[in-house]
């Protein structure tokens, strides 16, 4: 016994040690922990975003320089406080409380000082950096915009937030990544792929050279280029028309389904939300919750459609076979809602198809809407088959644009109204509001625009999109290239645009006729509401037009969508006109009528319902 | 063999496991402190270049060991062993501090460690004086004079303060278990290691079901005819429990916080992950690192001088007491094993030879030699590899340090120089 104890006792501790050494190395290894090696710091190199360019080739977004002051807090030897301030550009307080940020972060990592210097201040600071140890100018590129326009729909990029880090495994805190827009949706094309260098770190962090001397590491790949289909001097042109005025505008290429024109109001130069100024201008367009600069209306305003929606309607009824071109009513001034008359600014007396879309005549749709339902036996069955067709326009759901943002708009349906009246309670009469493009429906101006294109191509329409190519003549998704066809027979197209096009000859938009120029379009006057503190009060109309040109050949569809504009023509037709004139003769010939809209701004009708005093609405009066 | 100078007898298996250990040591020394691959391994400032030079001056402690009279270490061990207690008593007075230890004598181009020496002479003067004719280890009196001899350099090294060093002499009790020293006592201070360790991590009330449960199970399968008495049986376990009871006691308010800290982490007290974490970058820092670097190295190991976390300095103290963690990096579970066979085969063959002495000294000398290296061993694998609380000693041939390298070295040469002049003992 007494020989084997101490024997005994190395043979156990030896099981015990390689023991313990299997479940160390055997059980609880894995074999990807060589990247989580804090041992081993990734070093990335970022190729450079790539541009965007506009449909013809101009460019839109570029890159630039940008300088950040770094520090490296437990390298800094004692300076001149004041002076080093001065030359930065901040305040003493801001630098000290700065300094002690980055050493709360860490002493030995190098942290942000002053980012985003501009080119003047780093010629400045250049020279002079070295004689302060522990800082340095580290070079970034910044996005650099060759427009003040398109801000909303161009996006932005911003550092990626700790969303992005846990869902997206490619980002690392620190790095930028597009946020809306273009340059979120086309992320992946534009960043291109960051090189990483593996560097070997000792515990104190510091680097002593290269991971197996490389072998790891990757080079960056460069961001691709795209093109998009914006036509820069027309979304520059319309951003102008839009000053001082609330509303979307979408101009799309009827024949390809390319977005043309996005234009939102009020909107913002898109240079502010880069560098140093970034946070304190995206706080104040951000907050500013009354006019929301960052919200796009044309993709996300979703006001009743008003007028130009009748010329659905006509289409439905067209194809149910309950009207022909001759069918016609009579009006007197006005049609009912349940037991409410409700007006018409027609004139009055017997409309048919033409003349009801030129005139407008509400009596006449209130009619049209009401024959579709009669065929039918059930109101149900009508309100399924309008609802089935309306849909067939790209209305009342999501487009499926390459937008990164969007809104569904409505077609109501029979759950709809069920769940409102009850089953069975309602009927076409109580719902009739959405002859003349009131009541339920909701539409955006890019639905607008598209379902004005689909007028334009006789019964089909592409999906909209704002990529062009990507890289070199890149391939786009194909979907943008496969038509949509409408549950509408082409030749019931042909009497519809007849009277969109005598809208300008003779109807609601007469006097914005552009010689040279035939246009179909539909005027839109939409009632609406607003609720400030619980108080619902009613604004001055909103002002919509819809209308595409040349009406053989369209090259452009678009919808124009002015808040509290009043009718339709006084100031969506007025935009719209001016749109297309210099889209398609690339100048403008009626240059009184565009100084009156370049200058007229809203100002007035938006400040109303905020002043706190009865105001009216409508008002005759520019 | 014999006549063919002071090589003749040495015991070539031993003397080739010393030097594969020293010559795997020092790679890895090499390994935890390259820097730059161009500089020579023959440069003295560098900690791979120092040990080799100290490789170079144990070697002239062997030839010295090995010409000297093997008599030489019998007769003048109580002399060694005095002079080695004046040492120890004037580092209070001399010594110089490193690391906030007081364990050096500065002697200019070396600092000498006496504990280190103290090892070689205590183990001496522990065989003497225990294969002296008169001495009779049963009895209670010279129980105590062997006692006093171990024990004296462990209380003058344990105020330096370096508490590893001083434990590492409670392993001479191996030698006296070898000669006769009731092993129960052995048995009694396992029994209460583990009754401590128990009452922390389940409690006392878990322990003493434990206990109960544990006797009543000895005496349903316990065979007929064997008798066990069941007074001493519910003393042993009334004891037990008051022990159990006092250990609560005696953890929360004689124990300093950093010692509750190694005892949460090495026992996994602390369930709690933030206090884990804390703990982690704390206390249990180079535990942690030490662990993670021996994780990291898998199966296979990532290669010679391609461990990340050994080139990035993640193990504190890795050169000397965390030697180890770096072969677990670099050379994997394949390495480790190695080396673990290779103490285990080292150990091993140096109990053959202890066994195999005519004389009582060499006998005993031998088994004083093993159980220090085999504490060493134990004691530090073990921290590295995380199976017991931190406590600072070198892992023996492989720990970079001078008075390490050359006291181990001498302290096994005298040994196999003794082993070497066995055929002559008796004469």
């Amino acid at each position: 016994m007494k020989k084997l104890l101490l024997s005994s006792v190395i043979v156990l501790i030896g099981f015990t040690f390689i023991g313990r050494l299997s479940y160390l190395q055997l059980f609880r290894f894995s074999p990807d922990q060589i990247l989580d090696d804090p041992a081993i710091k990734k070093v990335y190199d970022y190729p450079e975003r790539g541009y965007i360019y506009d449909r013809d080739g101009k460019l839109l977004v570029g890159n630039q320089p940008a300088y950040d002051v770094m520090v490296i807090p437990r390298e800094v030897k004692p300076l001149d406080t004041l002076e080093f301030c001065g030359l930065l550009g901040i305040e003493k307080e801001e630098f000290l409380s700065k300094m002690e940020k980055a050493r709360v972060y860490s002493p030995r990592l190098p942290s942000v000082l002053v980012p985003q210097l501009s080119k003047e201040d780093y010629a400045k600071l250049q020279e002079k950096m070295r004689h302060y140890n522990g800082f340095y100018i580290q070079k970034r590129s910044l996005r650099y915009y060759n427009t003040k326009s398109a801000a909303n729909v161009l996006g932005y990029i911003s550092e990626v937030n700790e969303w992005d880090l846990k869902n997206n495994p490619y980002y690392v805190a620190g790095e930028l990544k597009g946020r809306t827009g273009i340059e979120q949706q086309y992320e992946e094309i534009l960043r291109g792929q960051k090189g990483v260098k593996h560097i070997q770190k000792d515990r104190f962090n510091r680097d002593i050279g290269p991971y197996k001397d490389g072998k790891l590491d990757t080079l960056p790949q460069q961001g691709k280029e795209i093109h998009i289909t914006l036509d820069k001097t027309l979304q520059e042109y319309g951003e102008k028309l839009m000053h001082g005025k609330r509303g979307g505008i979408v101009a799309i290429e009827p024949k390809s389904g390319e977005i043309l024109a996005m234009i939102s109001g009020p909107t913002y130069d898109p240079a502010l939300l880069v560098g140093r100024e970034r946070s304190k201008n995206y706080s104040k367009l951000h907050y500013d919750t009354i006019s929301k600069p960052t919200w796009d209306r044309s993709i996300l305003a979703q006001p009743s459609p008003g007028s130009p929606f009748k010329t659905l309607n006509a289409l439905v009824a067209l194809q149910e076979g309950v009207i022909n071109e001759d069918t016609n009513f009579r009006c007197y001034h006005g049609f009912y809602v349940g037991n409410t008359l409700r007006g018409c600014h027609c004139g009055g007396g017997i409309r048919d198809l033409n003349s009801g879309i030129y005139q407008s005549c509400n009596a006449y749709f209130a009619g049209v809407f009401r024959k579709i339902f009669d065929k039918y036996n059930t109101t149900d069955q009508g309100m399924n088959v309008w609802e089935k067709h309306m849909k067939s326009f790209g209305l009342g759901g999501y487009l499926g644009t390459d937008l990164p943002t969007g809104a569904p708009g409505r077609i109501p349906d029979v759950a709809y109204y069920d769940k409102w009246y009850g089953d069975g309670r309602w009927a076409a009469s109580t719902i009739i509001s959405n002859s003349i493009g009131q009541g339920e429906i909701a539409a955006t101006p890019l639905q607008l625009a598209n379902m004005t294109a689909a007028i334009a191509n006789r019964g089909y329409f592409y999906t909209p999109h704002i990529i062009k190519s990507i890289g070199n003549n890149g391939k786009i998704d194909p979907k943008y290239t496969e038509p949509n066809y409408t549950t509408i027979d082409r030749k019931h197209f042909d009497p519809v645009i007849e009277g969109m096009a005598n809208v300008y000859e003779y109807g609601t938009a007469r006097w914005v006729k552009i010689p040279g120029i035939d246009i179909a379009g539909k005027t839109g006057t939409v009632e609406n509401y607003i609720r400030i503190d619980g108080e619902r009060m009613q604004l001055t109309d909103h002002s919509v037009f819809v209308a595409f040109a040349p009406v053989e050949n369209p090259q452009i569809a678009l919808a124009v969508y002015i808040e509290n504009g009043y009718y339709g023509s006084r100031y969506a037709g007025h935009i719209a006109s001016l749109l297309i004139e210099k889209y398609i003769k690339g100048e403008i010939t009626r240059t009184d009528l565009e100084k009156r809209m370049l200058e007229k701004t809203l100002e007035h009708e938006y400040a109303k319902p905020y002043s706190g005093e009865p105001f009216k609405i409508n008002e005759y009066v520019w | 063999m014999s006549g063919r100078g002071p090589f003749g007898r040495l015991d070539w298996i031993s003397v080739i496991l010393y030097a594969l250990l020293v010559f795997i040591g020092w790679l890895n020394i090499y390994s935890t402190s390259v820097g730059d691959a161009d500089t020579s391994i023959f440069d003295f400032s560098t900690l791979y270049g120092k040990q080799l030079f100290f490789m170079g001056v144990a070697f002239l402690g062997i030839i010295f060991v090995l010409f000297v009279e093997s008599t030489f270490f019998e007769r003048f061990s109580s002399i060694f062993y005095v002079v080695s207690i004046i040492l120890l008593l004037g580092l209070f007075v001399f010594g110089k501090t490193i690391a906030g230890a007081t364990s050096w004598y500065d002697l200019g181009f070396f600092n000498l460690q006496p504990s280190e020496l103290a090892k070689v002479t205590t183990s001496l003067a522990l065989a003497k004086f225990l294969s002296d004719i008169q001495t009779d280890i049963r009895t209670g009196k010279h129980q105590i004079y062997a006692l006093i001899i171990i024990l004296l350099p462990a209380i003058l090294i344990l105020p330096q303060p370096d508490p590893g060093s001083s434990l590492i002499y409670f392993s001479l009790f191996f030698v006296l278990f070898r000669e006769g020293f009731p092993i129960y006592y052995l048995g009694i201070l396992i029994f209460a290691v583990v009754l401590f360790a128990t009452t922390l991590m389940f409690g006392t009330v878990w322990v003493s079901i434990g206990l109960i449960i544990l006797t009543l199970l000895v005496y349903t399968f316990k065979k007929a005819s064997v008798k066990i008495p069941l007074l001493p049986v519910l003393g042993v376990i009334v004891v037990s429990i008051l022990f159990s009871l006092s250990v609560n006691f005696v953890f929360e308010n004689v124990f300093e916080q950093r010692h509750r800290d190694r005892f949460a982490l090495w026992l996994s007290l602390e369930k709690d992950e933030d206090k884990l974490d804390e703990i982690r970058k704390t206390i249990g820092y180079n535990t942690y690192q030490s662990e993670k670097a021996i994780e990291s190295g898998g199966f296979t190991g990532k290669g010679f001088l391609e461990g990340t976390r050994t080139k990035g300095d993640f193990v504190p103290e890795q050169h000397t007491d965390y030697i180890f963690s770096s072969v677990g990096e670099e050379w994997g579970f394949l390495g480790t094993a190695t080396v673990i066979l290779l103490f285990s085969l080292f150990f091993l063959r140096l109990i053959y030879i202890a066994e195999r002495q005519k004389s009582d000294f060499s006998r005993m000398y031998g088994y004083g030699v093993i159980s220090i290296l085999v504490f060493h061993y134990f004691i530090n694998i073990g921290m590295v590899i995380g199976l017991l609380p931190t406590i600072g000693v070198p892992l023996p041939f492989f720990s970079y340090g001078g008075s390490g390298l050359i006291f181990f070295t001498m302290l096994l040469f005298i040994f196999l120089k003794l082993d070497s002049n066995r055929l002559k003992d008796g004469i």
